[in-house]
């Protein structure tokens, strides 16, 4: 089990009057400030103390809530590409300097009714484009396990927040693995539910159809419990789905007899590091242990995912990102007319990566191109869902892969584009077929975390929760050495 | 697809993008969309004659919205956050007609 | 050489919803700007479409009025391009695979007896923008982001017109079904109709098209109309002259009388349409489809035939009183509680369009209802009003909208039929007119008119005329 203090325990202690809301409050700041200010972390883009305070003296005077709320008196951090009233909101770019949000995210909303206490904004890659937040427009989050390198992105902050000892949840994004790889590269769980699952209302939208918010905890109770409290139909979002939430704690049996675990060979290539292998390999042999079949199948298109991928998620985002103009808020910088107002706020306000992406995004929707691009990409995509629906109605419960094909590695490792985009190869899969994932850590290579990956049929999140809590159990402390 | 990208053709998405570029960051990104679709070219190889493209992932036709008066409440107005307001407008440097904003740079 | 006008018609339709597409906000006019206004149509970041239903029913009910096919499965697309009054960069609109398609409105008869069509190529839903003033600030465009967001629905032709009366008629068929359907307010005035053209010339007898232009801003039918000939007339002259026909946008002037040329290209846009991955295909279930279908509204050409056949009215009639659902509703009104549809007709197409035209009302609205009209066309006919004085009640309930019989009461116009009364007023007359009394007395009966119309004016039309003809006559024992 993760050393890290979990979310259930602040929330027996509370109820159990052991410790104050005041206290827990008091303590997860500190713990905030010490890390970016003494250990230079840069998990936080912006603070929320007087808020997060004001809050728990609200909660304090509410005995209802100290009761029966799931999450009472529980330290989150989201990324800063969720929209929380009255505090910034810049998805880490300077587009969204100075802008502060006048409403509220369905799921923040959630979980502020589940008693959770907002302390902060946490740091990412520019508008979620990038897989080891160097791409911030201020500056780069370290890995706390290993600052010298990177804690994964987009997420990243919300991971090392979480990895930090700061809260025991936060929410992150995911497009393409944004919560499962830093959640990899920081020891931690992260998860990634159905597409439909949680509202997007509120989420700073990268690519609409790849978009879903996740969550970050220390191990997978906690993170089910955020999961369930975020998950339901919402009306402000078309695309939330009207699918009854179980309640994840109940997970069920140790035993796993009867549970077939497909072992996808598209995702343990010969290339992959061998230490990486093992691990998984050790995680199978458990899994096997606790009664459960583990069977070797084949994802035939998963070497199209990452071509796709980077075809569909730029080609929305160039749409996505056009609302940031300089007209109705956020920068604006000056130019010659309209045009050059245009053209000087959204080139002074983006940076590298995203002026990247939106440029591709443009050109493969662009005429001429559409055809060979965005429509060859989306009808592919339906190719690679079906290896999954082919897969899951053969009688595979569940998939087991790596989390990603590398531990942390340094910042500016990843210079080409194109080399950084692999970092997604074994988890954007799920983004495209919309299929729910975990990231849990299943041991270290080198001293840094790895993490092994479970993805289920859509909306079984309850079988996922249910084989990551084994295996967690079944690692015990081996995941964390 | 195989056509290479030139700085013509990076200009002009640039341009229907709005964004300003140096002939610096214009050969840079000329260079990167080239390299990047060249990975892309895989996608050619691939017979999806017949194959439907994905369609709202997850989501089996859309819910509608009652027509009822309910916007989602702003606890600030866009005076709050607006660049530049007068009575009430947002201001922008001044248009002649619908199509000035449209007339492409190049 | 002689050339044949090819026209095909673009018309937005703003939807009659109380809320805007895709948000709670509401969508009426005249409010402060950017006071109707919310995440969503600011499009700040985060922020999510969610369409409107009743939307939907509108733009199926139109589709199916028009004859179309509306599909069980359709998708909205975005349309990039950057404009201030667009706030999200993009319109939510329908692209390849639109809300409905394949229709046809029938616009007149031929002389040889043959309808006339046009084909009606589809009805797709979309999103307005916002409204751009580019007048009222120095050097600055001021936006209102109020209409952004407000439900619209294009409804497209085939190029079957062939001259610019008919495209005015089909644009008068057309603006008629949809108030008859009650989805849109339809006043080009306002912009919630607003129409764009694609005309083009070629040898008359010829079966292609030749190159067309589009022509925009025009803001009444009859400027569509004009502006039609004009751009058709100036193709003309490029033609005759050896010349070629540009793709162009083509801008009315309606105060010149002139067109002039947009000044970006038509195909410098490059809208980058795909389907919107915020919003999930709309599907319309087949049984809900044909719920509408049942329940659509008459039709014009319906009530038309209803009318002929109930009311008995004739052709020219007819076509009045069923110019607008609101008078057809209105004359109904009064011909169902009066009972005689002739005299409802006569008053309806008279008094009340007059009254109408005096006053700037609409029929809707209409001061006097129709069951006081009714019920003053009963006074009349039950003898208790004369027909001078309804039209004078009618005067004064058009201002006040008060009863007619209140009215009769109060200013003294029910007719007089009590004798002490009208003898009192005749001795008046008789003694105020002592020659004409002599002379009718000796015999010349032609003055009895003189003197019975000096006592309805003393009575202000109240006297019953036949008895006082009655009483003149025992008086002067003729």
């Amino acid at each position: 089990m993760n050393p890290l203090v979990s979310a259930a325990a602040i929330t027996g202690d509370l109820r159990a009057g052991t410790r104050s809301l005041k206290d827990v409050i008091a303590g997860a700041l500190a713990r905030a400030r010490e890390a970016d200010e003494k250990e230079q972390l840069n998990i936080f883009l912006h603070r929320a103390d007087s808020q997060a305070r004001e809050r728990a003296r609200a909660l304090e005077a509410d005995p209802g809530a100290r009761e029966s709320a799931p999450l009472f008196g529980v330290p989150i951090a989201v990324k800063d590409n969720l929209a929380v009233a009255g505090l910034p909101l810049t998805c880490g770019s300077r587009i969204l300097k100075g802008y502060v949000s006048p409403y509220t995210a369905t799921a923040i909303e959630r979980l502020a009714a589940a008693g959770a206490i907002l302390v902060g904004k946490t740091n990412m890659d520019e508008f979620a484009m990038g897989s080891s937040t160097e791409y911030s427009a201020f500056g780069r989050t370290r890995n706390p396990l290993a600052p010298a390198l990177v804690p994964g992105g987009s997420s990243g902050g919300s991971a090392a927040a979480v990895a930090a000892g700061v809260v025991p949840i936060a929410l992150g994004s995911e497009t393409g693995g944004s919560v499962r790889q830093p959640a990899a590269f920081c020891g931690i769980v992260g998860v990634k539910p159905t597409y439909g699952r949680v509202s997007r209302h509120g989420l700073v939208a990268f690519a609409s159809s790849l978009d879903q918010i996740g969550v970050f905890g220390t191990n997978v109770a906690d993170a089910a419990l955020a999961t369930r409290v975020i998950a339901g139909r919402d009306d402000r979002d078309a695309t939330s789905a009207d699918v009854a939430v179980p309640d994840y704690a109940s997970a069920g049996e140790a035993s796993l007899r009867g549970v077939v675990i497909g072992r996808p060979k598209e995702y343990f290539p010969a290339e992959l590091d061998p230490k990486i292998a093992a691990l998984c390999d050790r995680a199978l042999a458990n899994l096997r242990a606790l009664g459960a079949e583990v069977r070797e199948v084949s994802l035939s298109h998963t070497a199209l995912a990452i071509p796709v991928y980077y075809i569909v998620a730029p080609a929305e985002a160039s749409s996505n990102l056009a609302r940031f103009d300089g007209v109705r808020y956020g920068l604006r910088a000056a130019g010659d007319g309209l045009r050059g107002l245009y053209e000087a706020t959204r080139s002074q306000g983006f940076g590298p990566e995203v002026t990247r992406r939106i440029m591709l995004g443009t050109y493969v929707l662009s005429a001429g191109y559409y055809d060979a691009y965005y429509r060859k990409a989306m009808q592919v995509r339906t190719l690679i869902a079906d290896d999954f629906r082919a897969v899951f109605a053969d009688g595979v419960h569940a998939l087991f892969t790596p989390t990603t094909p590398t531990t942390a590695f340094a910042p500016g490792s990843r210079s080409d584009p194109y080399e950084m985009y692999l970092s997604d190869i074994f988890t954007c899969t799920a983004n495209l077929a919309g299929v729910p994932a975990i990231s849990l850590p299943i041991g270290r290579v080198d001293s840094l975390p790895v993490g092994g990956q479970f993805m289920t049929p859509h909306f079984d999140e309850q079988r996922m929760f249910h084989l990551a809590a084994a295996l967690e159990r079944a690692l015990g402390t081996e995941a964390h050495a | 697809m195989a056509s290479q990208v030139s700085v013509q053709d990076v200009r002009h998405v640039a341009g229907l993008a709005r964004l300003g570029l140096t002939d610096e960051r214009a050969a840079e990104l000329t260079r990167d969309l080239n390299t990047i679709l060249e990975h892309m070219e895989v996608l050619s190889r691939v017979d999806t004659e017949g194959v439907a493209e994905a369609a709202g992932v997850g989501a089996a036709g859309m819910r509608l919205r009652e027509d009822t008066r309910a916007p989602i409440p702003l606890e600030e107005p866009p005076s709050a956050f607006a660049p530049e307001m007068r009575h009430g407008f947002l201001l922008v440097p001044r248009l002649a007609t619908h199509e000035d904003a449209q007339e492409p740079s190049e | 050489m002689t050339w044949e006008m090819v026209v095909g018609l673009e018309v937005h339709v703003q939807l009659k919803t109380r809320t805007k597409a895709f948000c709670g906000c509401s969508s009426s006019f005249g409010d402060p700007p950017n006071t109707n206004v919310c995440p969503v149509c600011l499009a700040l970041p985060g922020a999510l479409p969610v369409l409107n239903e009743q939307a939907v029913d509108l733009a199926v009910r139109t589709a199916l009025a028009l004859g179309c096919t509306v599909h069980e499965t359709s998708i909205f697309a975005r349309k990039n391009y950057f404009y201030p009054d667009l706030p999200k960069g993009y319109q939510i609109s329908q692209y390849d695979k639109p809300l409905a398609t394949g229709g046809s409105l029938q616009i007149g008869v031929h002389e040889n007896g043959q309808a006339v069509k046009v084909g009606v190529t589809r009805v797709h839903m979309e999103e307005d923008a916002g409204k751009s003033l580019h007048d009222r600030y120095a050097g600055a465009t001021a936006i209102d982001l109020n209409r952004a967001g407000v439900p619209l629905i294009e409804i497209v032709s085939e190029p079957d017109m062939r001259s610019s009366l008919e495209a005015g008629a089909y644009l008068r068929t057309l603006k008629q079904i949809l108030e008859y359907m009650d989805v849109s307010d339809v006043s080009m005035e306002e912009g919630s109709l607003r129409v764009d053209a694609n005309v083009s010339a070629r040898t008359r007898g010829a079966t292609t098209l030749g190159q067309k232009t589009e022509v925009k801003n025009m803001n009444s039918f009859s400027g569509v109309e004009r502006a039609l000939e004009v751009e058709f007339a100036r193709q003309c002259a490029v033609l005759d002259a050896g010349g070629v026909i540009a793709q162009q946008t083509m801008l009315w002037d309606g105060a010149a009388g002139q067109v002039r040329p947009a000044r970006a290209k038509e195909g410098s846009h490059d809208y980058r349409y795909f389907p919107d991955p915020d919003l999930p295909p709309l599907v319309i279930e087949r049984k809900r489809i044909a719920r509408a279908r049942e329940q659509l509204p008459e039709l014009p050409a319906q009530r038309r035939a209803r009318f002929a056949d109930t009311y008995r009215l004739g052709g020219y009639d007819l076509d009045v009183l069923t110019s607008s659902p609101a008078l057809a509703e209105y004359f109904e009104g009064v011909a169902r509680q009066h009972g005689d549809p002739k005299a409802a007709a006569n008053w309806v197409m008279g008094e009340v369009l007059a009254a109408l035209k005096a006053t700037g009302q609409a029929i809707g609205h209409f001061s006097v209802r129709s069951a006081d009209l009714a019920a003053l066309l009963n006074l009349v006919r039950d003898d208790v009003i004369s027909h001078t004085a309804a039209k004078q009640i009618f005067a004064t309930m058009v201002k006040s909208g008060d009863p007619p019989a209140d009215i009769a009461k109060r200013e003294g116009l029910l007719k007089v039929s009590d004798d002490t009364a009208l003898r009192g007023w005749l001795e008046e007359v008789l003694a105020e007119h002592p020659k004409e009394a002599e002379r009718f007395a000796a015999g010349e009966r032609k003055l009895q008119g003189v003197l019975i119309g000096a006592v309805m004016k003393k009575s202000k039309g109240s006297a019953d005329p036949r008895r006082l003809a009655q009483l003149l006559a025992e008086r002067l024992g003729t």
